[in-house]
Formats: C-alpha cells, structure tokens, sequence
C-alpha cells in the first residue's frame, strides 16, 4: 500500500522525500513540485525549507515531487522551468512560481496563496 | 570573478593568441556577410548581433539556423525567449520555409522560453541552471552544431534579480563556448547609442554585428556592420542590406568583384569610329563602361548608339532613365537619326524610367536586379548614374555602384553608365567611380578655330577622348565628333596614325584649343 501517494509520472524520476507522507487525510490538498538542477546548497535549502512550511502550514495535506533536471531534463519545458531551484504548485490551481531557496518564508507564503499579500505588505 | 568571463583578460596569454590566428568560420546563409568576415561568424563561438526593433535580428538569426540545416546538414536549436515555435514558423513560412519539416527531420528544435514576471515570486538565492539544462537538452536530442538565443535579454526584464541575470548570463557565454556549438545571441540597441540596452556585449565580445536600420529624409537603408570580431579580418564599412522575400542579403563591395570570368569577347559601342578607338573591335563584354561628360556632350546619345548597336544584334538591352521618360528619350534619339522604338515592341529593348528621388539607393540596387533578372539582358544602359548622387552621399553611391558593376558581371552583362561631370573638374568629379570601371570615355567640349580660314568665329567642338581600357591596346587621341541627324560621326575615321603621332595630335590639339 502505497499510503495515498500517488505513482510518479512515467519518465520522471520522483522522489518524495517527506518524512510524514499524509496518511489518514482523505485527499491531497497540494501538490507541489520542487525543480532543482543537482545537489547544491540552493536545492537542499530549499528542500528542507519547503518541508517546514509544508508541515507548520499543509498538516501533511500535501506531496512533494522534487524533480532534478540534471536527471530529467526534458521535463523544464513543461513547466517552463529557467531559475533553479523553482517551486510550482500545481494544486490547488491557479499554477505558481516561485523562484530562490525558499528561505524567505513571508514571501513563499505569499506565493503560495497562504498569506494574502495584503497583509504581508501590512505587517513591514 | 569580473574578468571570467572577460575574454579581454585571456588575450595576453600566448596559447589564445595563437588559437586566434586560426579561427574557423560558420556559414551565416546571410548573402553577403560571409564574403564581409570571409567565410561567417566564428565556430564554437558565441557571436551577438545587435539591433533597434524592426531591424531583422530574429530573420537573420533563422536564416542562419536554416542555413545550417539545409545546406550543412548542421542542427539547429532556436531558444526563444519572445515568439513560440508557431510564430516563428508562421513568419519563416513567408519567406518560404518550412519549419515544422525540419524540425520533423530533427534538424531544427525551437524551444520557446517564457517568462512572465508576474508569475514569480523571488524567496532567495537562485541560478539560471534551468535555462543552462534546456539548452543543453537541446543540443544533445539533436546534436546542435548551431544554436540561437533570440533575445536573451528578455531575462532582465522578467527575472527580478538583475544581478543574478548578469553572473548567470556571463557564466552561460563561457559555458556556450564549451559546448561545441556556434551561437547566436540577439539583442536590442540601447537608447544612447550603446551596442545593447543591457551591455551584454562586454560578455560577448567574439563577435559583434550590428543590423541598423535609418531613415534619411524619407528614405529608410538598412545596414550591417561587423562592430567587431576577434582573431579575424573583417570588413569595418557599413554595408547596405535588402530584407526582402529572400530574406537578408548583405551586397558587400568585394562579394564577386573578384571572382567574375573575365570575357575575351568584344562588343561593339554602336559608333564605328569609337569601335576603332577600342582596338578596332569594341568594348569586352561583361565589362563597364563609364561615359563622362559635361552637359549637353552627348553621354545620352553614345548610350542609345550602344543599345541600338545591342538591339541590332538581337541582344537584350535594358536601359535605366533617371532623367528622361521613355517616350523623351525616343523623340530625342530620333532626332539623331536612331528610332529605338521597333526595338521597344519587338521586346529586345526596354526602357525604365524612375525618378532616383523615388527610393533610397538601396531601393533602386533592389529595382535593377529584379528587372535584370527578370529581362535578361545582356547590355545595361544606366543614365545617369549622377543623378542616384541626390538620394545618397558619394561613398554610399559608389558602394551601390559596385555592388550593381559586380552583380552584373556576374550576370556576364555588359554595362555602360553615363555621368554628368561639371565643366572644369571632369576628372575630379568621376574619380571616386571611374576605378570600378573598365573602360572611362570622356566627353569633352572645348572651343576651337575650325579648319575654314573664312571663317575666325571659334566654334564648340566635341571630342572623345578614352581615359582607360582595361586590358586593351586603346587610342590615346582625343577624337573630335559631331552628332549628325543621322548619329555620332567621328571626324577622323580615316585617319591611321600611330600612337605616338596620336599624343603628339592630342596635345596640338589641346594647344589649339587654348
């Protein structure tokens, strides 16, 4: 059983590191891909800030598919991919972009739609 | 790290200056500009052409993919950061190309980038490795030799990080350099008169092209020019270019100057007495032929002798007015006894007649070729060429000449131009063009006694004289003549002198003349 995570896509070597993978919601509320292009201190920065967002405000309602395009590169044209490392959320629609280490976690909040931009503005 | 990228900085070592004395060429498929930088942009190198809107950066980026594909079997990878793979091929379909088979064929790959800064949101450090992956994933599911960013310069304005832009562009040069591909960077012109508006050409510094496009008093010319290009010669002029069904051409001075057949064929001037002045035999065919001369010395007529001669012989002629309208020229070539008007209806002469002021200089090279291609001639007439002096300065109307004395010896046409001179400085006036020509008559009008002792009152006489021949033992004499209702007569056509007692004429004459 594989615990509500879905099979990766063909071709796309996936790995989803998330230590608590969902196990009792009854779907996936996010679906998030982290581009990143080899081992490097951006991708790991970005991936363990990811996880602490995505735990601190997702209550593991969420799947993290880190993609590295040294592996899979004929997957940056999809998703139109320059900047590395680049988050996309694909669900919930619309899809965003967000570029760096994530290590702004105001501003990935904002991108992520889990703080109206409004009050981010407000509170500098 | 400033200088990384700088190749400034390698040139002092002795290793890259020996790479640079043998740099190898990539074909452009831009007419021309290969002849410019004798034989393309440099290969395995990146080489930024630079330019305003408009101004066929983009064109002459695909044209060189094409080129590679079609006529190299060499692939191509198009990054492009404005236009998807469906403008591009729309446009490219215009001109007559088919980018959907090539890149069916594997030999073309158009990956379009799209950026949208609305859709980022910047949370810290990044690198454009995404951008390096794409293309090297291009290069490698065809085997790029040739590649294209058109127009990198998009980054700047959809990334937020300007800083990050420029160290990832300068790491992305080096890395291009490295990947075995010839590039191809565009880039738009800044506002005060900068290469680009982002100074990318201090990364790019292989080679730089700058496609310019003016308009002088109503008349818009496109030029090109090779702003710079390491370890080769280049042509520094700027050289008109055409953007037309063909795409770009570039017609440089030197393109086919050089390599044109020379004729042993002669070819009659229509005037038996200059014939005779010419060894006997007439100009070379597929030569040119300046006729100078002061108002009124009869240019006009020794022209219309030439294309009568032409016609006479059932040889295509086609004769370029620019101050006459056919139907003048007719009546004043009747009045010298030449009717050149069943020529005219049998469809062995044909008269065109503009304005110069109509178009640019470039405007009427890209005139003449397409009738001359069209008509297949084999004599040209062009009278005057003077008159193209009031749509451009000197030097770029010599340099529309001998793209047009090049492109129809190519075409194995003879060419004869008339130029009016002004009255005391003939020589002068002719001397920018005469070295294009192959042959330079004069026309020269001067007051002398004539032989009847009856009469003292000095009297106009014309003369003839021939300044050069090329590769012809020719008459040095001046040679009086008449325009008779029944055409050109030469005075002296019987007269045999030898050469010596001819100079030594031409000088009693000239005494005679003061």
């Amino acid at each position: 059983m594989n615990k509500g995570k879905k099979s990766p896509k063909p071709g796309a070597r996936v790995s989803n590191r998330s230590p608590r993978p969902a196990n009792n919601q009854k779907s996936m509320e996010w679906e998030l891909r982290l581009y990143v292009a080899g081992n490097t201190p951006n991708s790991i920065a970005a991936f363990s800030n990811l996880q602490q967002i995505c735990e601190k405000h997702m209550g593991g309602r969420y799947r993290i598919e880190i993609i590295d395009l040294f592996e899979n590169p004929q997957l940056a044209r999809g998703d139109q991919i320059i900047a590395v490392p680049t988050l996309v959320r694909r669900l919930p629609t619309p899809i965003k972009k967000i570029i760096g280490d994530l290590s702004n976690i105001e501003r990935v909040l904002v991108g992520l739609d889990l703080k109206p931009a409004r009050s981010f503005a407000a509170t500098r | 790290m400033r200088n990384d990228g700088n190749p400034r900085t390698k040139q002092t070592t002795p290793k890259h200056m020996r790479e640079q004395e043998y740099v190898r060429k990539t074909a452009t498929g831009t007419e021309g500009l290969d002849e410019i930088t004798s034989g393309g942009i440099p290969t395995g190198r990146n080489t930024l052409v630079c330019g305003g809107p408009g101004s066929g950066k983009t064109l002459f980026a695909m044209k060189y993919l094409l080129c590679g594909a079609l006529e190299f079997t060499e692939p191509g990878l198009c990054i492009s950061f404005e236009e998807n793979a469906e403008e591009l091929a729309q446009n490219m379909a215009s001109l007559g190309y088919d980018l959907v088979a090539l890149e069916k064929k594997k030999m073309l790959v158009i990956d379009h980038v799209q950026i949208a800064r609305h859709e980022f949101e910047e949370t810290g450090e990044y690198d454009l490795s995404g951008l390096f992956v794409r293309i090297e994933h291009g290069i490698r599911s065809i085997g790029a030799k040739r590649l294209v960013l058109d127009t990198v310069e998009v980054l700047f304005t959809g990334l937020p990080n300007e800083a990050i832009v420029r160290s990832e562009l300068r790491r992305l040069f080096r890395w291009l350099k490295e990947q075995g591909v010839t590039t191809i960077i565009t880039a738009e012109t800044g506002a005060r008169g900068t290469l680009t508006r982002y100074g990318l050409e201090e990364y790019v510094a292989d080679c730089v092209i700058l496609l310019d496009h003016r308009v002088t008093e109503q008349v818009s010319t496109r030029r090109l020019r090779v702003v710079k290009y390491r370890g080769s010669a280049h042509g520094t002029n700027e050289y008109p270019f055409l953007l037309d069904q063909s795409g770009l051409s570039v017609v440089p001075i030197t393109s086919v100057g050089l390599t044109h057949q020379a004729s042993t064929d002669r070819v009659s001037s229509g005037v038996p007495g200059l014939d005779r002045m010419l060894g006997g035999k007439g100009f070379f065919r597929n030569s040119s032929i300046l006729i100078s001369g002061t108002a009124g010395t009869g240019k006009s007529s020794f022209a219309a002798h030439f294309a009568n001669a032409a016609a006479e012989r059932g040889e295509r002629c086609l004769y370029f007015a620019f101050e006459e309208s056919p139907s003048q020229i007719l009546r004043n070539m009747r009045s010298v006894g030449l009717d050149l008007e069943p020529w005219l209806d049998r469809g062995v002469l044909r008269i065109d007649a503009s304005r110069p002021t109509s178009t640019g200089l470039e405007g009427h090279l890209a005139r003449i070729h397409r009738e001359v291609v069209v008509f297949k001639p084999l004599i040209v007439v062009v009278d005057p060429i003077t008159n193209l002096v009031s749509v451009g300065e000197a030097l770029a109307v010599k340099s529309m000449l001998t793209r047009l004395i090049d492109f129809l010896k190519i075409n194995n046409i003879t060419a004869m131009f008339t130029n009016l001179t002004i009255k005391g400085m003939v020589e002068e006036t002719a001397v920018g063009i005469s070295s294009l020509m192959d042959a330079w008559i004069l026309l020269r009008e001067m007051e002398i006694l004539i032989r009847d002792v009856s009469s003292s009152a000095p009297e106009r006489q014309r003369a003839i004289h021939l300044l050069k021949s090329r590769g012809m033992a020719h008459s040095r004499k001046m040679e009086p003549f008449e325009i008779t209702d029944e055409g050109i007569h030469m005075l002296n056509l019987n007269d045999h002198t030898t050469s010596a007692t001819n100079a030594v004429g031409a000088r009693g004459m000239r005494r005679k003349a003061r």
